[in-house]
């Protein structure tokens, strides 16, 4: 509970003290480099072969003839769009994002970089965080979008060259029963996900305390908490929105 | 001129600073001597405000810096000038970025104006053909010396150096004390260095003040170090081999 609380005093204390306008801007355009289309390549990697996979392990488990083969095409679309382009593609962004942010944040802390920002009288965890979270939730949702573009091609790619089902059946599929909800949905799943995970890494980065092994120790334990953190929000929010 | 008055600071139960009371005047070099873990690190970062004296009074030039409102923070903030112990450049900027921070942030000056301002103090430090460089791409002592350039960037009134000879070898250290005191005189700045570098106190300690287990035992100069009766100090000093050469010449 202890812990709950600094972090939510961190939180709070990223508005406090806050710098010019133009200094958020640029720092903002940094760090969506940084944080967003440093990551388009893994994502664009994980989330084509995990579609290609949905679409094959359907298609393997799919057996029976009185099930059309189109629905191959139904199955990848709807488990990309609810749960893996937004909560896989996140979980992986939890590795990458938040450990380069713990670690770079411990880094800047035991390095005494946070310490010569203070003494300059700028809010620290402003600085270097807000910015952060506001490229994450800008980005984050780009990225699932295109994780999603990428899996259903992925499910294409492997259905119709394995020739488990024809082109025109996987599209068939795809359109079959579409609910435009369920993009947003999976865009809010982006936006929050993006929030935890930057600002729970930021949290742990910002209080490192030692010396590399305490940095290291930050990283993972950034990952884990995300990843946690991750799994419990899209539960509450399938609860809430679905 | 900085005056502290019966600063006292505990983390939980331990108490690192036992109440300590002394003035740093400008134009001088203050050190602030002692041995390791006798609270000369805590006691800094109490008086440029990272860590809230448990209790005491800091003194900028009159101004109360514990218990100041936003502005008068803020002002002398402006004024304080910080090297730290390892430097602390920002990794992900050049030399030049790196001194033209602090005016980015804390200034309205123009483009142009922060340049020639920057370009100014890496001159000024020797240092003008490293501004395209990161961190590092530079040695220790030229870390130094781009800390001692972003810190009086801003003209400070005052300039806290961390043990600003460590890891550096005994030229380079020269080289480094020499600067800051070049600098303190030329500006007129109030300077307050934590050292326990021997080579330092004997060579640019104007004032120093002696901390032993949280507590200020001695305050002199360089001049009159040497004969002190506190046997602490003495201990201190004296388990440097130079300086009881020194000692027994004199």
């Amino acid at each position: 509970m202890g812990t709950l609380g600094r972090y939510v005093l961190f939180i709070v204390g990223l508005f406090r003290n806050t710098e010019k306008i133009k200094v958020y801007i640029k720092r903002v355009i940094e760090e969506c480099e940084a944080i967003g289309i440093n990551s388009v390549f893994i994502v664009a990697i994980v989330s084509t072969f995990i579609g290609a996979v949905t679409a094959v392990q359907t298609a393997y488990n799919l057996f029976s003839p009185t099930v059309p083969k189109y629905i191959i095409g139904t199955i990848v679309r709807d488990m990309t769009v609810l749960e893996l382009a937004p909560t896989i593609t996140c979980v992986v962004l939890a590795g990458k994002v938040g450990s380069h942010i713990a670690g770079e944040l411990g880094t800047m802390r035991i390095t005494e970089q946070i310490d010569a920002l203070e003494v300059m009288g700028i809010n620290s965890a402003s600085y270097l965080v807000l910015p952060k979270i506001i490229a994450a939730i800008i980005t984050f949702p780009m990225l699932v979008v295109l994780a999603g573009f990428l899996s259903i091609w992925g499910g294409h790619m492997a259905g119709v060259l394995t020739g488990s089902l024809t082109e025109m059946e996987y599209v068939y599929g795809i359109r079959y029963g579409f609910a435009p909800q369920n993009v947003f949905f999976a865009l809010i799943k982006a936006v929050v996900f993006a929030f935890l995970i930057t600002s729970i890494s930021s949290f742990m980065g910002y209080y490192t305390k030692g010396g590399a092994l305490e940095v290291g120790k930050a990283s993972t334990q950034a990952v884990t908490s995300s990843c946690i953190s991750i799994l419990l929000a899209d539960y509450l929010l399938a609860q809430l929105l679905l | 001129m900085i005056e502290i008055k019966d600063i006292k600071k505990s983390f939980g139960d331990k108490e690192i600073l036992k109440g300590i009371s002394g003035k740093f005047e400008p134009g001088k070099t203050n050190l602030i001597i002692g041995g390791s873990g006798t609270g000369k690190s805590v006691l800094l970062k109490c008086i440029i405000g990272i860590h809230e004296p448990t209790s005491g009074e800091i003194l900028y030039n009159g101004r109360d810096f514990v218990n100041a409102d936003k502005r008068t923070l803020k002002e002398i903030r402006r004024e304080i000038g910080m090297l730290f112990q390892g430097s602390a450049l920002f990794d992900s900027k050049t030399v030049l970025e790196n001194v033209l921070f602090p005016m980015e942030m804390m200034t309205d000056m123009s483009a142009k104006e922060r340049l020639e301002r920057a370009e100014f103090c890496l001159e000024r430090v020797e240092l003008s053909h490293a501004g395209h460089l990161y961190p590092s791409e530079i040695s220790g002592g030229m870390q130094k010396r781009v800390g001692i350039a972003r810190a009086i960037v801003l003209n400070p009134r005052y300039l806290f150096c961390d043990e600003p000879n460590s890891g550096l070898d005994p030229q380079t250290a020269i080289t480094i004390d020499e600067l800051i005191q070049e600098i303190t005189e030329e500006y007129n700045i109030t300077t307050v260095i934590v050292s326990h570098d021997m080579n330092s106190v004997m060579g640019i300690g104007q004032y120093i003040m002696y901390l032993y287990k949280g507590l200020k035992l001695w305050e002199g100069s360089n001049k009159t170090l040497l004969d002190t009766e506190v046997k602490e100090l003495q201990e201190f000093i004296f388990s440097s081999e130079l300086v009881r050469d020194l000692k027994n010449r004199k």
